[in-house]
């Protein structure tokens, strides 16, 4: 306070009274403005100099934001390029969470302008809490041009609100070749955390959850691509700076005819039970169709919980490919593979077996439907006759038929690339060991020899059996994709993933193979065959009906639908080397007659379309009798294009 | 003496480091109002400053002792006036600041910024050099305690703290001893301490907004967004800038009003560390000149005037700066000389010319 006292004195004016501020007050005023000034700088420096680099790319992030291109998924034909499954341009609405500032404020005037409740919307947060807070949320998906135009109105009102640009699958209607296609929807959490898989996709991304759009996802779904785009902080956007265009997903072909599916998803109309339809030299799926059905358009946009429910709650489960995931007992269409073992092994050439409406094997009396009299191999199979093969199974024994069964497919999976496969079952000493820990009584072979008891198949399965038996031994590997759509690699991948007895041969002499064939010629073309009612003039028409009886048994005339047996028809056309084998399931369809009619129609199909495309006769040709067993499996041809 | 030659004494230099400053907010108003419906702005504040420009010839003009002889006058008026405030205000932003009169808008806590400055150098001249006695910094402290009283009312923490800095110089030029000072710290963390016990202290918007301060990254999208947001812009602004109209965080509206409150932080994103230091020191050349105009007044009041001015302007720039580069919590300070606004502009102008009138006077007996 020194100075300040000695220029105090200075400044007093003439009448004693200080006339001017104390100097030293004044310096000291001036030095507190400089080191305010300099606090100031040295902030401005810290922030402008030293820490620069990050504001800039904190700016950076504020004003760019990467909007996805979402990748078109590739589009699915059927075998001759006609359009089966394509894309729509659709508009999604997303919620940004990192603009909301009063989310239960903006709630009533979002719920009112898209249409949806509040608690939905909440329901939506709730599920994606644990998603990143950077992550748009798809608050509703395929929105009208009234909600786009909502959203567009309210930028400032509700800047977290954002729509974008997508394609939507658009399936066939009524549920056509739902099963084989399957659908798309997101991907689950369970999916992203246990299946290596899904490693690299992120919750919310649409993948394919069955069908092919499951097993051949990678291909379809392309790769999506990215646009930089400026914004304000309004989410205005005022320019681009670059992007990244997305790769869309491969078109692929599918092994479908669309006329042969067509037939078979007409036959199967308000029944319930499945249609295969398959090329025998080549393994390819000409139709597979599956009732009850369901709509893939609803899981393509968000399903709604009625439709949920009602898929849920209808006891024949609508979402089961029941083509290769019902396992059924196969009744006797079993009786082929029964003969080919019979044959094989040499005992059923010989055998002579009177049947007089059943047999007693073991002190317990095996019925047969009708008093057959004297039966031997050629004409069992027309007839069908259970005593015939009672005997046959009990000269044969559980395990030489157990060979041949899995020899033919039976208890493995096909190896088809569609997802979730049944492996059905076959049994066996060895597997009653194993499952009941039991021994295996010989009265239980009886049974097993028409096809009941422990025995299950699925319609794949019984199809790819006949395949072989009917091109003289030779299995293939059912598939929908042609295989050369698929890069190598990824083929590889599929048939790791889904595993199964592929392709394959087994030994069929060819007295047996044209043994065996003739007589399921006899099955519809001749009165004593059970299929005669679906024999179709002019087409070498074979094949092998099966009355399965369900589980609490067969009760006659019963109005009781669930007892009611299966019926089952596996054919081909024509009898030898066939162009095309068919499988048909018709879940209590009563009779395997009922079923040959259903098949008849698939396969009349085929052959009209056959006639009309190249006037190849050759279906309606007698054939000749068989000399050889070699056949000739063209793998890369049509059906048409397959002759002996 | 004649009016013609007391201009010679009229302070050009002053001028014009005030107008470089004002062009410099002029071409910033412009930057950060060019992509919003606020364009337009910078040919309003060319409007505020050719007024103000004109009113502080005119007050240049009139005798300051004629402005301290008539300030009570001026005083009853400014507080009626923020009566009137309080009863038929226009509600702006959630605060009552405003009058409305024949289309015009006023706020009248900016004028009375002016009065407080020349009612204080004239409580001060009347104390005739005795030391300050206790009665003496009671009656001046309640003379600017009642009208900030009402600004802090309306509510408008920000401008009632301006008040602050006049009364405080003030009392340190007008020779408080350090036993009063110590006396009335002591005194003041003894309430701040009731007060804080007492659970009752700040409106949630202002406790938001220390908080946001403290911590601007705890919630950056609610209080802390204007601190970070602004803290951003003048971070990447770095050494040189990023142009004039190319402020990514001016342009793309991320950086809360840009042209009054937080025009710095935009002119330090376009025009970056070098540009920011020339406004600076803008701003010590003017505080330096005006200092110098004190040191140089004729008599007591003239100096206080000047000092008063000195005060508020030191203590707009170091909160409202200081506030942009995340070292003081978000008050709603403009800037002076660089903030839009009249009666920012206005205040400014007229206490220039106050302060040309006491230099023009220095010479005269």
């Amino acid at each position: 306070m020194e100075p300040s006292h000695h220029s105090e004195a200075q400044n007093v004016g003439p009448n004693g009274k200080a006339e001017k501020l104390p100097i030293g007050k004044l310096h000291s005023v001036q030095y507190l403005v400089a080191l305010i000034l300099a606090v100031l700088l040295v902030g401005l420096w810290r922030l402008q100099v030293l820490n620069s680099e990050n504001f800039r790319s904190l700016a950076e992030a504020n004003r760019v934001r990467k909007v996805p291109i979402l990748a078109p998924r590739g589009k699915l034909f059927d075998r001759e390029g006609r359009l089966l499954v394509d894309n729509y341009p659709s508009v999604t609405c997303y919620l940004l969470r990192e603009q909301v500032k009063d989310l239960d404020a903006d709630l009533p005037l979002i719920s009112k302008g898209l249409h949806i409740s509040p608690e939905q919307i909440q329901a939506t947060l709730r599920r994606y809490q644990i998603a990143p807070k950077y992550q748009p949320i798809p608050l509703k998906q395929d929105i009208t041009p009234d909600e786009q135009a909502f959203i567009a109105a309210h930028r400032d009102e509700l800047p977290e609100l954002e729509t974008l640009d997508e394609q939507r699958r658009l399936y066939p209607s009524d549920g056509f070749a739902a099963h084989l296609i399957g659908y798309v929807g997101e991907v689950s959490e369970q999916m992203l955390a246990n299946d290596d898989r899904y490693s690299l996709y992120s919750p919310g991304d649409v993948v394919g959850r069955s069908g092919v759009e499951a097993t051949y996802d990678a291909l379809l779904r392309g790769t999506d691509g990215s646009r930089d785009v400026i914004v304000n902080s309004h989410g205005k956007e005022l320019g681009h700076l670059g992007q990244e265009l997305a790769i869309p997903g491969k078109d692929l072909k599918l092994t479908i005819d669309l006329d042969i599916q067509m037939a078979a998803e007409r036959v199967l109309e308000g029944k319930i039970g499945a249609i295969v339809a398959m090329d025998p030299h080549t393994g390819e799926i000409l139709a597979m169709a599956s009732r009850p059905t369901f709509d893939p358009n609803q899981f393509a946009v968000r399903l709604t919980k009625n439709y949920w429910n009602e898929i849920l709650n209808n006891p024949d489960h609508p979402l089961l490919n029941k083509s290769i995931q019902a396992q059924l007992a196969p009744g006797s269409t079993f009786k082929i593979v029964m003969s080919v073992a019979g044959l094989q092994e040499g005992l059923a050439q010989s055998m002579h077996v009177p049947c007089n409406g059943g047999a007693t094997f073991y002190g317990h009396f095996f019925s047969c439907d009708r008093n057959h009299g004297m039966v031997d191999i050629n004409n069992a199979i027309p007839y069908s006759c259970d005593t015939f093969y009672y005997t046959l199974a009990n000269r044969l024994g559980i395990d030489t038929m157990a060979k041949y069964a899995t020899s033919l497919g039976f208890a493995q999976k096909t190896g088809i690339d569609l997802p979730d496969e049944a492996t059905g079952n076959m049994p066996s000493t060895l597997w009653k060991l194993k499952t009941q820990h039991e021994k295996w009584y010989a009265g239980e072979t009886i049974s097993v020899g028409i096809g009941q008891g422990a025995v299950t198949a699925t319609p794949i399965q019984l199809a790819r059996a006949l395949s072989g038996i009917a091109n003289g031994g030779v299995l293939r590997r059912p598939h929908v994709i042609f295989p050369d759509e698929v890069p190598p690699e990824m083929l590889q991948a599929i048939r790791e993933n889904f595993p199964g007895s592929g392709d394959a041969t087994i030994p069929l002499s060819p007295e047996n193979w044209q043994l065996i064939t003739d007589a399921m010629a006899n099955v519809t073309s001749s009165p004593i065959g059970t299929a005669y009612i679906a024999h179709l003039e002019g087409v070498d028409f074979a094949g092998k009906t099966g009355t399965a009886d369900v589980v609490g048994g067969r009760v006659k005339n019963s109005t009781n639908k669930s007892t009611i047996p299966n019926a089952w028809f596996v054919g081909m056309a024509p009898r030898r080397n066939p162009d095309i084998v068919v499988a048909v399931l018709w879940e209590h369809g009563y009779w395997g007659n009922n079923s040959a009619k259903l098949a008849a129609q698939v396969i009349n199909a085929f052959v009209t379309k056959q006639r009309k495309r190249d006037n190849n006769l050759r279906i309606a040709e007698v054939p000749k009798p068989a000399t050889t067993a070699a056949v000739s499996p063209s793998v890369s041809g049509g059906p048409a294009s397959a002759t002996p | 003496m004649t009016r013609l030659s007391s201009y010679r004494d009229f302070d050009w230099v002053l001028l014009g480091f005030v107008l470089l400053l004002s062009l410099i907010s002029v071409l910033e108003i412009k930057s950060a109002t060019l992509h919003t419906k606020f364009h337009g702005f910078d040919q309003k504040q060319i409007g505020f400053l050719a007024i103000g420009i004109v009113l502080m010839f005119l007050i240049s003009l009139i005798d300051y002792h004629r402005l301290i002889d008539t300030v009570h006058w001026a005083y009853g008026v400014g507080i009626l006036s923020l009566v009137a405030v309080a009863l038929f205000g226009t509600k702006v932003l959630g605060g009552k600041r405003w009058i409305s009169f024949h289309g015009a808008h006023f706020q009248p806590s900016e004028w009375i910024k002016l009065i407080l400055i020349v009612a204080v150098a004239r409580f001060f001249w009347g104390l005739t050099g005795r030391d300050l006695t206790w009665p003496d910094i009671g009656k001046v402290s309640a003379m600017v305690f009642v009208p900030m009283a009402f600004v802090l009312k309306q509510p408008d923490l920000g401008t009632s703290l301006t008040y602050l800095p006049i009364l405080i110089c003030g009392l340190f030029l007008g020779g408080i001893r350090f036993k009063q000072v110590a006396i009335i710290l002591l005194a003041l963390i003894f309430v701040g301490g009731v007060a804080w016990k007492s659970g009752k202290h700040l409106k949630p918007y202002q406790q938001a907004r220390i908080d946001a301060f403290m911590n601007p990254d705890s919630d950056p999208r609610g209080s802390g967004y204007q601190i970070r947001q602004s803290l951003i812009a003048v971070g990447s602004g770095g050494v040189w800038g990023k142009g004039a109209n190319k402020g990514t965080q001016t342009q793309g509206d991320f950086l809360p009003i840009p042209y009054t409150d937080f025009i710095f932080a935009a002119f330090c994103e376009e025009h970056g560390f070098v540009g920011a230091v020339g406004v600076l020191l803008l701003y010590f050349l003017i505080l330096m000149r005006l200092i110098q105009n004190a040191q140089t007044a004729s008599d007591l009041p003239g100096s206080f005037i000047i000092m008063g001015v000195v005060a508020v302007i030191v203590f707009q720039v170091a909160v409202n700066v200081g506030m942009v580069v995340g070292l003081m919590p978000v008050t709603g300070i403009p800037l002076p000389l660089l903030s839009y606004g009249g009666s920012s502009v206005l205040f400014t102008f007229l206490a220039l010319g106050i302060v040309m009138n006491v230099r023009m006077s220095r010479f005269v007996n």
